[in-house]
C-alpha cells in the first residue's frame, strides 16, 4: 500500500529531470492515466482507414490559410477602380471584393501562393470527404451502432460543397457571379415560398449590395464553426466506438487488432498530415487555379462560354442541364425544371444517402451491431445499389461539364445532353447488373480457392496422358483433396507469393547489407508471424476476450478500463 | 514557513490522512513492486490494464548493423532535405526584392516573377512532403512493427440502469411529472423563447411583392437602348445577322441584372421565316427585334448567336432559343421564351424602348403568372 506520510525519499519516485517535471505536472492535474489510455488506444492498420484523415487535414489547411486570406479580403460589393499592379484590368469599374482578391494575387507577397493553396485544399477536402464516404459505404462500416457518425458525415459533405460554394463565390469575379446568378434562379424556383427565400437570401433583389458580406461571414465563421464542431463530435464518436476493421485472423467484433497509437500511429499520421499539407502547397505554386484576374468582375450582361463550378457543384449543373423543360403551370403557379433538376435531384441523393442505414436495417431485419467490416463482394446488393448511385452521379457530372466534352471532343452538345438524359436512367440498372455479376464471381472464386486451392501454374502429366495443374491447398483437406476451411469474409490469398511462395529479397543496392540466413530466418519467423504467437496464447476462434484469468496482478486483465 | 505549517489558519481543516489516492491499480501493486519492473514490463502491465495486448513485435535491424545504418541514413537524409528546402522557401521568399529579382507582377513579367510562386509552393510543399515521407520511413525502417489487440467494449448494462435511476430520481424529485400546471407552463415558456429567437429572423426578410421587382425591368417608354460604353444605337449601325447588347438610358441600366437586351439584325432570308407571337406584331423595327438577354431557365445571360441556325444559346445549362419564332426555347431545360422589347426609333432616329417586356424577365418563380 503507497503511502505518503513517510518523508524522505520514496521508493519509485522520478529521479530524471523529465520524471520530475511530469510528476509535478500529474500532482496538479491528474492525466497519467487519461494520457497512458490515449497513447494505448490501439489503430487498425488498413490504408484506406486514412481516406478520413486526409479530410481532416486538408480542414487544418484550409483554417490556416483561410484565416492567413482574411487578413487581405475586403467584403465589401462597394465600387471601385482598381488602380493595382494588374495592368489589363487598370480603369476598370469593379467591386472591392473582386479587388482585394486581385490584390492577393498580385500585391500581397505569397498570397496568390495561399489562395490557390487554399483553393485546391477546398477540392481536396471535399474530393476526400467522398471517397471517405464511399469506403464507409462500401464496407458496411455505418451499421449499428456507427448510423449516427453516418450521418453526421452526410451532413459534414454537404456543410462542405456549401462552405466551398460560399467560397468560391467571395472573389466576386464574372465566373463566381454566374455561379450566385444560378443560385438565385434556384432559390427563385422554390414553390411557394421562393421569392420570399431570394429576397431574404440577397437582402432584395438580385444581386443586391449584401450577398458578399453575407457569404463572407457564412463562410469564414457560421460554417466553419459547424463543420468544427460536427467533426469534433464525429471524432469523438470514433474514439468512444473505436474503429472497424476488417475480418482477418485474431480480429473478432470485440477487439481491435493494429498499432498503438503512440509511437507508431501518430508517426504514420503526423507523416500524413505533412504530405497532405505538402500536396496542397505544391498544388497551390505549380498548378494555376481559378485565375481570376483573367475572368473580370462580375457584370450581369456578360459570361464565358464553358464557365465550370467547382468540380463537386459539377453535379448539381449537370442535373441543371439535363432535366427537360417540364414546367409545371397550374392556375398561374409555376415550378420550373430547375428546381427539380438542381434541388430536387441532389435533395433526393443526400436524403438517400443520410437514411441509408436505415433503409438497410429496416429492409434487411440486421439489427445487431457490427464492428467487423464486410468486403464488397459479400455484399452484392449493397454494392451494386452503390455503383448504381455513383454511376448516375457521374452521369450527372459528366453533364455538368457537357459542353467542354463537345468542344474538345467535336462532339455535339445536343447529343451529349441526350446522352445525360438518356444515361441517367439506362447506365445505372446496367452498373447494378453489371456489379452485381462481378461480385458473385468474386464470392464464387474465393470459394473456389478455399475448397481446391491455389493454382500454382505447374502443370503435371499424369501416366494416363492426363495434364493437371497442381493446386495448393490453403489448409487441411478431406480424402477427396477438398480444402475444409470455411470462407470468414478476410482476403483469400490467390497467388503463391502471398502464402510466402517467394522470399523476401536481400536488401542492398551495391552490395548485401544483410546475411541471408537471417532473412531466412526472419522469413520462418513471419510465416508463423502472428497466427503463432497468438496460437499459443489464445484460440483464433474464441471470442477474443482476453478478459478472463483474474486479476492483472495475477496475470489476467481488468475487466474495464478504469477512469 | 512553508505550507505544511499546520498551525497557520485554514491549514489545520482536517486530518491529513490519506485516503484510497487513487484506488484500483494501487492496490495491487505497491511501489516497490513497480520499481523492480523494467519499462517495458511497465508499458505491457499499463497497456494490460487499458485492455490492450501487445501480440508480437517484430524488432527493427540490430544496432550498428548495415541495415541499420542505411535505415537511419535514409531517415536522416529526408529530414535534411527538409530543413533543406524550408530554408530554400525562406531565402526565395524574403530575398525577392532584395538581393534576388523582385517577384512584383509586371506586363510580360520576368521570368523571376513568374517563377515566383511555383517556386514557393514547390519548395514548401517538398519542405512538407520531405517531412512526411521521414516520418513515414522511420516508422517503417527504425521502429519495431508492434502488432497489439484492444478489447471493445459494449454498453455496460450496470451503467444504463445506475444512470437512468439518477435521472429518474431527479425527475421524480422535481415533481415535475405530477405538477402538472408547471409542466405545462415550462411548455408553453420554451415555445414562446423558441418564437422569441426565431422572431428576430425577421429583419432579414424581405417582401418581394412590394412594387412588383420580379415583373418589372428599368426599360420603359421611351428610354434609348444605349451599348455598354453608353452609346445610343441607330438603325444603320449593325450589319444584317448581327447581335449587340443594349442597356435602357437610365442610372445603373448597364448594371441591372434584368435589363440586358439583344438587339438582333435579321438577315433577309430570316425575314421570310420570321413568325411573330400574337399580339407582339408590332414589337420589331424593320429588320430587327429585341430579345431580353436573361436566360429564363437560371438567369445567365443568353450570349452565343448561331446566326445560320436562328438559335441563341445559353453557355450555362445550354438552353436554345430561336429568334425567328419569338425566342421560343428549342432545346434544352428553358420552357418559356425570352420576353420580347418593344422598340421603335425616335425624332432622332436612335432605338427607343417602347415600354417594358410584356412578361417577368428571367428565371421562373412561383407566382409570376398571378402578378398584380
Amino acid at each position: 500500500m503507497a503511502t505518503n506520510t513517510v518523508p524522505g525519499p520514496r521508493v519509485g519516485q522520478p529521479t530524471s529531470l523529465a520524471g520530475k517535471a511530469a510528476f509535478e505536472v500529474d500532482d496538479r492535474l491528474i492525466v497519467a492515466g487519461p494520457v497512458r489510455r490515449t497513447l494505448n488506444k490501439v489503430f487498425p492498420d488498413h490504408w484506406s482507414f486514412l481516406l478520413g484523415e486526409i479530410a481532416l487535414y486538408s480542414f487544418i489547411v484550409l483554417l490556416l490559410s483561410g484565416t492567413w486570406l482574411t487578413f487581405f479580403y475586403d467584403a465589401s460589393m462597394k465600387e471601385v477602380i482598381y488602380d493595382g499592379t494588374y495592368a489589363p484590368l487598370r480603369g476598370i469599374e469593379m467591386s472591392a471584393a473582386y479587388e482585394s482578391t486581385l490584390n492577393i494575387s498580385f500585391d500581397v507577397r505569397g498570397g496568390l501562393l495561399i489562395r490557390q493553396m487554399h483553393h485546391w485544399a477546398a477540392l481536396l477536402f471535399v474530393a476526400s470527404i467522398v471517397v471517405h464516404l464511399l469506403r464507409i459505404f462500401f464496407t458496411g462500416a455505418f451499421r449499428r451502432p456507427r448510423e449516427t457518425n453516418w450521418f453526421i458525415g452526410v451532413t459534414l459533405l454537404v456543410l462542405a460543397m456549401l462552405e466551398g460554394f460560399a467560397g468560391y463565390t467571395l472573389p466576386d469575379d464574372l465566373l463566381s457571379g454566374g455561379g450566385l446568378r444560378i443560385f438565385s434562379a434556384v432559390f427563385l424556383s422554390i414553390p411557394v415560398i421562393g421569392t420570399w427565400v431570394y429576397f431574404t437570401v440577397f437582402g432584395g433583389d438580385f444581386p443586391g449590395e449584401v450577398i458578399i458580406g453575407r457569404l463572407y461571414i457564412l463562410h469564414v465563421l457560421i460554417i466553419p464553426a459547424i463543420l468544427l464542431g460536427l467533426i469534433a463530435l464525429h471524432l469523438l464518436i470514433l474514439v468512444k466506438q473505436k474503429h472497424t476493421q476488417f475480418p482477418g485472423a485474431g480480429r473478432t467484433e470485440h477487439n481491435v487488432v493494429g498499432n498503438r497509437l503512440f509511437p507508431t500511429f501518430a508517426a504514420k499520421a503526423t507523416g500524413l498530415l505533412f504530405i497532405v499539407v505538402g500536396l496542397c502547397a505544391a498544388l497551390g505554386g505549380l498548378v494555376q487555379i481559378n485565375p481570376i484576374w483573367l475572368l473580370g468582375p462580375y457584370n450581369p450582361a456578360q459570361v464565358t462560354a464553358g464557365s465550370q463550378p467547382d468540380w463537386y457543384i459539377g453535379f448539381v449543373d449537370g442535373g441543371a442541364r439535363i432535366f427537360p423543360p417540364w414546367e409545371i403551370v397550374l392556375w398561374g403557379y409555376h415550378i420550373p425544371p430547375v428546381f427539380w433538376g438542381a434541388l430536387g435531384l441532389p435533395g433526393l441523393m443526400f436524403g438517400a444517402l443520410a437514411l441509408y442505414p436505415v433503409l438497410e436495417r429496416v429492409l434487411t431485419k440486421d439489427t445487431a451491431s457490427h464492428h467487423l467490416l464486410q468486403r464488397p463482394r459479400d455484399v452484392p446488393v449493397r454494392t451494386s445499389l452503390g455503383a448504381m448511385a455513383v454511376t448516375a452521379y457521374v452521369v450527372l457530372w459528366i453533364s455538368g461539364g457537357n459542353d467542354l466534352i463537345a468542344d474538345k471532343f467535336d462532339l455535339s452538345l445536343n447529343a451529349m445532353i441526350w446522352f445525360g438524359r438518356i444515361g441517367f436512367l439506362t447506365l445505372p440498372p446496367i452498373a447494378y447488373w453489371a456489379t452485381y455479376r462481378i461480385c458473385i464471381g468474386l464470392e464464387r472464386h474465393d470459394r473456389e480457392v478455399l475448397e481446391h486451392g491455389i493454382e500454382t501454374g505447374v502443370i503435371r502429366r499424369l501416366p494416363s496422358g492426363e495434364f493437371i495443374e497442381v493446386h495448393q491447398p490453403l489448409g487441411p483437406v478431406d480424402e477427396h483433396g477438398h480444402g475444409q476451411l470455411a470462407y470468414g469474409g478476410a482476403s483469400v490469398p490467390k497467388k503463391m507469393n502471398q502464402v510466402g511462395g517467394a522470399r523476401r529479397a536481400i536488401r542492398g543496392f551495391f552490395k548485401p547489407i544483410e546475411e541471408p540466413a537471417e532473412v531466412q530466418r526472419q522469413a520462418e519467423i513471419e510465416a508463423r508471424g502472428l497466427e503463432s504467437e497468438q496460437a499459443s496464447r489464445r484460440e483464433l476462434t474464441g471470442s477474443g476476450r482476453p478478459s478472463e484469468g483474474g486479476r492483472p496482478s495475477e496475470g489476467g486483465r481488468p475487466q474495464d478500463p478504469r477512469d | 514557513m512553508s505550507t505544511t505549517d499546520h498551525s497557520r489558519p485554514g491549514s489545520a481543516g482536517g486530518a491529513d490522512e490519506p485516503g484510497q489516492l487513487h484506488g484500483g491499480p494501487d492496490d495491487d501493486y505497491s511501489p516497490a513492486q513497480l520499481a523492480a519492473m523494467d519499462r517495458t514490463e511497465l508499458d505491457r502491465l499499463g497497456a494490460r490494464y487499458d485492455g490492450v495486448e501487445v501480440l508480437h513485435v517484430e524488432p527493427v535491424a540490430p544496432p550498428g548493423s548495415p541495415l541499420d545504418k542505411k535505415n537511419t541514413r535514409q531517415v536522416t537524409l529526408w529530414f535534411a532535405l527538409a530543413a533543406l528546402f524550408a530554408v530554400a522557401f525562406v531565402v526565395v521568399y524574403a530575398g525577392s526584392g532584395w538581393f534576388l529579382p523582385t517577384w512584383a507582377w509586371t506586363t510580360g513579367s520576368s521570368t523571376w516573377s513568374a517563377l515566383y510562386t511555383p517556386l514557393l509552393g514547390a519548395l514548401f510543399g517538398l519542405s512538407m512532403i520531405s517531412i512526411g515521407i521521414g516520418l513515414v520511413l522511420y516508422v517503417k525502417k527504425l521502429l519495431p512493427h508492434e502488432t497489439a489487440v484492444q478489447d471493445k467494449h459494449d454498453g455496460s448494462h450496470f451503467d444504463r440502469v445506475t444512470t437512468g435511476a439518477t435521472l429518474m430520481g431527479g425527475l421524480d424529485n422535481s415533481g415535475l411529472p405530477r405538477r402538472k400546471m408547471l409542466s405545462g407552463v415550462l411548455g408553453v415558456l420554451g415555445l414562446a423563447f423558441g418564437a422569441m429567437l426565431v422572431s428576430l429572423l425577421g429583419g432579414f426578410i424581405k417582401n418581394p411583392n412590394k412594387g412588383n421587382p420580379l415583373g418589372t425591368t428599368p426599360w420603359a417608354d421611351g428610354l434609348r437602348l444605349l451599348r455598354d460604353d453608353g452609346t445610343p444605337v441607330r438603325p444603320g449601325d449593325q450589319v444584317a445577322g448581327s447581335l449587340a447588347t443594349v442597356f435602357p438610358s437610365v442610372a445603373g441600366g448597364n448594371k441591372a441584372y434584368d435589363a440586358a437586351v439583344i438587339l438582333i439584325r435579321l438577315r433577309p432570308e430570316q425575314l421570310t421565316e420570321l413568325r411573330i407571337p400574337a399580339g407582339q406584331e408590332d414589337f420589331g423595327y424593320g429588320d430587327y427585334v429585341a430579345y431580353s438577354k436573361i436566360c429564363t431557365h437560371a438567369g445567365c445571360p443568353v450570349s452565343l448567336y448561331e446566326q445560320e441556325t436562328n438559335r441563341i444559346l445559353c453557355p450555362c445549362h445550354q438552353s436554345q432559343f430561336d429568334v425567328t419564332d419569338g425566342a421560343k426555347p428549342v432545346f434544352g431545360p428553358a420552357t418559356r421564351p425570352l420576353p420580347q422589347l418593344p422598340i421603335t426609333v425616335d425624332d432622332e432616329g436612335y432605338f427607343v424602348a417602347r415600354g417594358d417586356f410584356p412578361a417577368p424577365v428571367g428565371p421562373s418563380f412561383w407566382n409570376m403568372g398571378r402578378l398584380g
